[in-house]
């Protein structure tokens, strides 16, 4: 089941400099695992210890946030496109 | 050194003063280190104490900047209420947003309060900004 994976510019040191790489698994969390065994650290990079997805990077299913789908445990299948970004954020508090 | 035109000051500064007393943000863009464009973005927190870039927002400006090969130059954002200096927020969340160079502005009176830092490893530095 390949997945294709948009990784941003921030996180290419992870995936040998490639912005596009492929993975498999039936959920988000699957697929993360998956793509962590062949780029070391990536995964420890969107998940917090306490298996959470970290705030600091927002990650999308077919260009929709995953916050506002299921999460970690959001579903995939053949051919779903999954893009990585840093979120940004900040202020003066 | 941040490099950028006499244009994209100007709208940066209004942006501030429009959304003033919430804080704007936004980003630019270049090519070869060389500014090319502004995108003006939703603070999608609203909110005079910080600044969240909408996540879908984001997702369209990112992969506009990035399909013309392009990269990010700056971040920009207001304080509305305090100086142009990077907060010990816009520290933490540096390490991790990708952005060579922090540019802010300073609402907080009428005078114009322009600045522009690197910020590595936790370490804030201001550099010049060069008008063009």
């Amino acid at each position: 089941m390949a997945i294709e994976v948009r990784i941003p510019t921030i996180l290419r040191t992870y995936t040998g400099g490639e912005k596009l790489v492929e993975g498999s698994g039936d959920t988000l969390t699957a697929l993360l695992d998956d793509l962590d065994s062949r780029y070391d650290g990536l995964r420890g990079r969107l998940i917090t210890d306490a298996g959470a997805l970290h705030r600091f990077v927002n990650v999308y299913v077919n260009d929709e946030d995953v916050r506002f789908l299921g999460g970690l445990e959001t579903k995939l299948a053949d051919g779903d496109s999954v893009t990585v970004l840093p979120a940004v954020a900040g202020g003066s508090r | 050194m941040l490099e950028i035109p006499q244009e994209m000051v100007d709208r940066v500064v209004a942006h501030g003063r429009r959304d003033h007393p919430d804080e704007c943000c936004g980003v630019i863009a270049a090519k070869d280190g060389a500014a090319t464009r502004i995108f003006e973005m939703e603070n999608a927190e609203r909110s005079p104490t910080g600044f969240v870039f909408d996540s879908q927002e984001w997702l369209r400006v990112y992969r506009d900047i990035d399909d013309a090969d392009e990269e990010l130059l700056a971040v920009y954002h207001s304080h509305t209420a305090t100086e142009a200096y990077p907060s010990r927020t816009d520290v933490r969340w540096s390490a991790t947003a990708g952005f060579p160079h922090w540019l802010l502005v300073s609402t907080r009176s009428a005078e114009l309060e322009l600045r522009s830092f690197t910020i590595e490893d936790g370490v804030v530095t201001e550099e010049e900004v060069r008008v063009t």
